[in-house]
């Protein structure tokens, strides 16, 4: 699915990603866990194409294809889902245009039809309620004047919506209290899939709690220190980050 | 400013002076003496003068625009004049500064109304007519009010008796059909106690800003065809058709606790003048809405000031849209005269290629006026680095218990919401139109008369032509 090697990321001069080599296969979940500052929401805005970073060294190769070398919009409507950190708000478009602009645009990009108007409602409809959202928020400018819980469960529902094949979520868990994670969980682990992988951007190791990962990466001073299975978010829980810097410092 | 060119204009007069409306009445020849001897002493105003500072309108001064002396709609496309009206509203028509009775709908108008032309009301009522001309505007105030003052031919006259509520709006529309003309029009609106109306200014020619695309053709055209699409030919002809002077004054009374909403909608040709100027006074209680839509002109200025009585509100609400050089200049002035008065304010502005806008908006609380609560923002985006807007937002406060007000942003679209629509498969130029269009239609929306909305959408979707931009943002 997706193939990182060597990657080196610089904000103007100053490295913040120094060589991060990673290999996600489909279905799999990937925790990336680590310290502010560490490089993590760096690396989910570089997969995902945001403007203001230098790639110095290194490829990210998604579906065989140089995910670098792809516009945000290309990114997305091949099937890369970002899950925003602190989602935009968009005042004057409304989130079911948005919605609908955004799945035809894919299914244009895949040679297909856009999509029965019907369909689409009935398909959001459902989704909707999967995240126990109000159908008001559909008719509502995009995240506008939303709280922060519905802000991330947007988010979700989007991706319920385009159903992408790599999901990067950054910081899904901040800001969210502990039934709005439960309800973002499940909306998400109704998503998993053998086809499907997720990168998951965590400060916080209780969102694994809720959805369980296959690996682990430690992410410190711009490297992944350490990978392993679901234990080892426990054991970042037990004795913090401490350890892990130190042993590369 | 030099008197030289003025007094061509002044010059001039004396050969149109006896053709103009109120010859026979005393009070108004000697209003319009006065008026045109202040205008001769200080020609149009100069950059120097600190309310003309950024808008320079020298070039009126070089052209010596004519006033048309009496009505011919010959000019007047018929089906065109139709798409531009409201069906839904009594339609008062003025070409090149006369009413045309023949293109104008005015039945059905409640008995004790009066919805007329100028002249006709300085031939009926000449009495009301004197007692509430020149009173909102201040012909001292600058040079454009005395030039109006000495030089209108018709206009707009409203009076709504008390408690009387007119169900449907009034649109005049200030049509200009000839070739280096001025139109000069003098308008009053009265509505007395407890009365309600809503009035629409149309200020629009043939070839204005975005006309073409109210005539229903509906096709999108490009930005630089947005002009060209109504004159097929050479650039020249563009310059040398559409030249002309509107220099409208509108006062408007609002009585007791009456509540009167006007709305402007500027679409002049994209080589005219417009100097347009409201004058409003509120008695107690009263409320007053401004909507002003800024859209067309070379150069176009508008005036709005608004005096307040005790515990009356007004709300004034402005978008301008610039591209090309189009120089659209705003000018508010809000006096807040006696205690718990509410004002409210949000210009907002787009401006592209070599344009520049301009936002002055002074809020003034006099020592007696208690108890004010004011609010006065403006918003601009700019789309190109040769865009410029100067803002100048000011408080004055002499009273010592009020609650005001003032925010001033200048910038470029936001980044940070392009990638976040470019996340969700929206490509960059969509997205940029996507949140342009988003910022003008905040304006669009509070329009309340639908038919009155659609139109302006209309003309704002026309102003963003690329493909991908629609309704259904909505």
């Amino acid at each position: 699915m997706l193939s990182i090697k060597n990657l080196h990321v610089s904000v103007g001069d100053k490295p913040i990603l120094k060589g991060i080599n990673l290999e996600i296969k489909a279905g799999e979940i990937h925790a990336i866990m680590g310290p502010n500052g560490s490089g993590k929401s760096t690396l989910s805005h570089v997969l995902s194409g945001k403007g203001g970073y230098t790639v110095t060294e290194g490829s990210a190769t998604y579906q065989g294809k140089d995910l670098l070398e792809m516009a945000p919009e290309i990114r997305a409507r091949e099937g890369v889902f970002l899950a925003f950190q602190y989602p935009v708000e968009i005042p004057g478009v409304s989130n079911i245009y948005l919605l609908k602009a955004a799945l035809n645009s894919i299914r244009k990009h895949n040679g297909q039809p856009e999509v029965d108007a019907m369909d689409f409602l009935t398909l959001v409809k459902d989704k909707v309620r999967l995240l126990e959202m109000d159908e008001k928020f559909l008719y509502r400018a995009v995240n506008e004047g939303f709280s922060g819980g519905e802000k991330k469960r947007n988010e979700i529902l989007q991706m319920a919506i385009l159903e992408p094949k790599l999901c990067i979520m950054d910081e899904t868990d901040s800001g969210l209290d502990i039934d709005a994670l439960k309800i973002v969980s499940e909306g998400v682990n109704s998503l998993r899939s053998p086809e499907r992988s997720f990168v998951m951007v965590t400060h916080y190791q209780r969102l694994l709690d809720y959805i369980k990962p296959d690996f682990v990466h430690v992410l410190a001073h711009g490297q992944i220190v350490k990978s392993g299975g679901a234990d080892l978010a426990l054991e970042l829980e037990e004795k913090g980050y401490g350890w892990v810097e130190e042993a590369v410092a | 400013m030099n008197t030289a060119t003025a007094s061509r204009y002044a010059a001039e007069y004396q050969t149109i002076a006896s053709a103009l409306p109120g010859q026979n009445l005393p009070w108004l020849q000697a209003l319009r003496a006065q008026a045109l001897t202040e205008f001769s002493a200080h020609g149009f105003p100069s950059p120097r003068e600190e309310e003309w500072r950024y808008t320079n309108v020298s070039g009126i001064e070089k052209k010596l625009f004519s006033p048309s002396i009496s009505l011919s709609i010959d000019e007047v496309d018929a089906e065109w004049l139709k798409s531009v009206q409201l069906e839904d509203a009594w339609v008062l028509v003025l070409v090149n500064g006369h009413f045309s009775a023949e293109l104008s709908v005015l039945d059905g108008l409640p008995e004790a109304v009066s919805v007329m032309s100028m002249a006709d009301a300085l031939a009926k009522q000449p009495g009301t007519v004197e007692k509430y001309l020149g009173r909102a505007a201040d012909q001292s105030e600058h040079s454009f009010i005395a030039f109006n003052t000495a030089w209108f031919t018709d206009g707009l006259f409203v009076h709504v008796p008390a408690k009387q509520v007119l169900d449907r709006p009034i649109q005049v529309l200030h049509v200009v059909t000839g070739v280096d003309q001025m139109a000069t029009t003098r308008n009053i609106i009265i509505a007395d106690a407890l009365a309600e109306v809503k009035v629409i200014e149309t200020f629009i020619s043939r070839d204005g800003v975005y006309a073409e695309n109210l005539s229903g053709t509906g096709s999108a055209i490009s930005r630089d065809g947005v002009y060209a699409a109504s004159l097929p030919g050479a650039d020249a002809a563009v310059g040398s058709n559409n030249a002309y002077l509107t220099a409208a004054v509108t006062e408007v009374f609002v009585g007791q606790n009456a509540d009167v909403t006007l709305y402007k909608l500027q679409s002049e040709s994209e080589k005219a003048y417009h100097f347009g100027g409201s004058y409003i006074k509120q008695a107690r209680d009263a409320r007053f809405t401004h909507h002003n839509f800024a859209f067309g002109g070379m150069l176009a200025r508008s005036d709005i000031h608004v005096d307040l009585d005790h515990a009356s509100a007004c709300e004034l609400n402005g978008l301008y849209l610039g591209v090309k050089r189009q120089h659209i200049d705003n000018h508010t002035r809000i006096n807040h005269l006696k205690p718990y008065a509410i004002s409210r304010e949000l210009y907002k502005g787009v401006l592209d290629d070599r344009a520049r806008g301009v936002f002055q908006g002074r809020v003034i609380v006099a020592e007696d006026a208690q108890k004010t609560d004011s609010q006065m923002n403006n918003r601009n985006l700019l789309l190109s680095d040769d865009a410029e807007v100067d803002t100048k937002p000011q408080l004055e406060i002499y009273a010592d218990d009020v609650k005001c007000g003032h925010g001033v942003t200048v910038g470029q679209l936001d980044e940070k919401s392009i990638f976040y629509l470019q996340s969700r498969c929206v490509d960059e130029e969509t997205a940029r139109n996507m949140l342009t269009f988003a910022f003008a239609n905040e304006m669009v929306d509070k329009i309340k008369i639908k038919s009155l909305h659609d139109r302006v959408l209309e003309q704002v979707l026309a102003r963003f032509p690329q493909q991908g931009v629609n309704k259904e943002w909505l």
